[in-house]
């Protein structure tokens, strides 16, 4: 044992130390991969050999998202796909969230919650598609509704662990602070549960765009992904990319709001993580 | 220094019972607790040291006899728990009445005027131990639980948290129930120093050399040898 432990570092630690400087020096090399498939597959585009039926020209992709953008009809997409997200995010959220600090806060609220979402959790949401439309038309309710659907369980699974994950140590100093029970879950429960949430949070942003494109497939006429199947009618394969790329932008863009939040949130973990 | 004042208790317990399961920890102790005593409770691990902390505490309910405690409660654990997302004044004036000023005494009398803002986990061992005393002291209590709080210290800082214990007492006079299974450090500190063994308070001395107090003092090695004797050990360590 002490041998492995004591080789282990006196290996490790030469190696790695050039390391940083290495990548540091040469971080642009992580780019011409890239450059050269898109380069490629502008040359292919170009010569004919990949038809603009099955995949537009780079070249043309940006054209096309200058001119949506500047028709607006991009704009207007976005804002209408933002629109459903924000609204069933925070429907979600706040019922995913609610839900597990009912069951996570009581016995009796985990025996009468917990059953029920772990039920429904099993189902293939987007296999509600069928009914959701029999129930709701195919307005914005169920794009919605199913975005909230998906963002809920995330928060609710993590912030339900979060909840009982609190050191039970830390309720005993509550104890005996002489904190009522009010000031256990504002002071002690609350932020205890808080990183957790935050990784359902992050699970549950990836999961609300993904929802949405499934719910936009169906019977839209206005957003993203009304752009995007309009495009396919007309096969324009230029729009569709345009289409897929803002997606995963705003995806990446939520993703980068929420790890800004995580920084600002758990500051106080940053001694600890060094 | 007789700090007992005579008549007066903080805490009185009476045949108090604790079993987990089948194994009894406390089996019908007896114990009164005087306004302003530095009490030392040894005992080997197991013998049921901490859970008679916990039961004065109020954190162990499931405890049957008699225990009156008359006045505040403030206790000092192993660890020191100090709310990791609250920041040292935060964490002082957690679930306080008094006003933030009184939260900021504390901590200067402990020495952290400097880190009131710091994150608990940025601290080191001894600061955190000594935010720990701040927030039990900062409420005055009547009767300070102590549950080894000393024992994750590193030997320096261990001295000198012992002196600003020593300080602290001298000026609040709380009663102190110190939890610790180091014989030495409760010489050092105590007034009365009690052995509990099987369940019961098996020894009861008093320790009455002035403090400062050093390890040479002949009182100490004589009660010394007679604790460590009721412990179970060998004095010389050799048997």
């Amino acid at each position: 044992m002490s041998v492995i432990e004591l080789e282990a570092p006196a290996e490790v630690r030469p190696r790695s130390r050039p390391q940083p400087s290495r990548t540091r020096g040469k971080a642009w090399q992580r780019w011409l991969s890239p450059i050269a498939v898109i380069a490629i597959w502008q040359l292919a585009s170009s010569t004919g050999l990949l038809p603009p039926r099955l995949l537009a020209a780079p070249a043309t992709i940006a054209a096309t998202a200058a001119d949506l953008v500047q028709s607006g009809v991009l704009p207007t997409a976005v804002g209408v796909s933002l629109q459903r997200v924000l609204l069933g995010f925070g429907a979600g959220a706040a019922a995913g969230i609610l839900l597990a600090l009912v069951a996570g806060l009581s016995r009796p609220g985990e025996n009468a919650v917990d059953p029920i979402m772990q039920m429904l959790r099993a189902l293939p949401f987007f296999g509600l598609i069928p009914l959701f439309i029999l129930w709701f038309g195919i307005g914005e309710t169920p794009k919605v509704l199913l975005v909230a659907l998906a963002v809920s369980f995330p928060l609710y699974l993590n912030t339900f662990a979060g909840v009982r994950g609190v050191d039970g140590k830390l309720a005993e100093v509550a104890h005996t602070l002489k904190l009522g029970r009010a000031a256990l879950i504002r002071h002690i429960v609350l932020p205890g549960a808080l990183p957790q949430t935050l990784v359902g949070l992050r699970q549950s942003l990836g999961v609300a765009w993904l929802a949405l494109i499934v719910a936009e497939q169906v019977n839209a006429t206005a957003g993203l992904g009304y752009m995007i199947n309009d495009a396919r009618e007309f096969l324009r394969t230029d729009v569709i990319v345009v289409g897929l790329l803002v997606y995963s932008a705003l995806g990446l863009l939520t993703d980068a709001l929420v790890r800004l939040l995580e920084r600002r949130a758990l500051s106080w973990r940053r001694g600890f993580l060094g | 220094m007789a700090a007992r004042l005579p008549g007066v208790t903080v805490a009185s317990v009476r045949g108090l019972t604790k079993a987990f399961g089948e194994r009894v920890v406390l089996e019908s102790l007896d114990l009164e607790i005087g306004s302003g005593e530095f009490i030392a409770l040894l005992g080997r691990s197991g013998s049921g040291k901490s859970t008679l902390l916990r039961a004065l505490a109020g954190l162990d309910r499931e405890v049957s006899g008699e225990l009156a405690v008359t006045g505040s409660v403030a206790v000092a654990f192993q660890e020191p728990r100090l709310v990791p997302w609250k920041r040292v004044l935060g964490n002082i004036t957690l679930g306080l009445d008094a006003p933030v000023e009184r939260a900021r005494e504390a901590l200067a009398e402990v020495g952290l005027t400097e880190r009131e803002q710091a994150w608990p986990l940025t601290l080191s061992g001894g600061e955190a131990q000594r935010a720990s005393l701040a927030r039990a002291l900062v409420r005055e209590p009547d009767l300070l639980l102590l549950d080894e709080p000393f024992s994750a210290l590193d030997a320096l800082t261990r001295i000198s948290v012992h002196q600003l214990v020593l300080e602290l007492w001298a000026r609040h006079r709380p009663a102190v129930l110190l939890v610790t299974h180091d014989v030495d450090e409760a010489l050092l500190l105590a007034d009365r120093v009690l052995v509990l063994d099987e369940g019961r308070i098996a020894h009861d001395s008093a320790v009455t050399a002035p403090r400062p107090r050093h390890r040479d003092n002949p009182e100490l090695i004589t009660l010394r040898a007679d604790l460590l004797t009721a412990l179970g050990v060998s004095p010389e360590g050799r048997s």
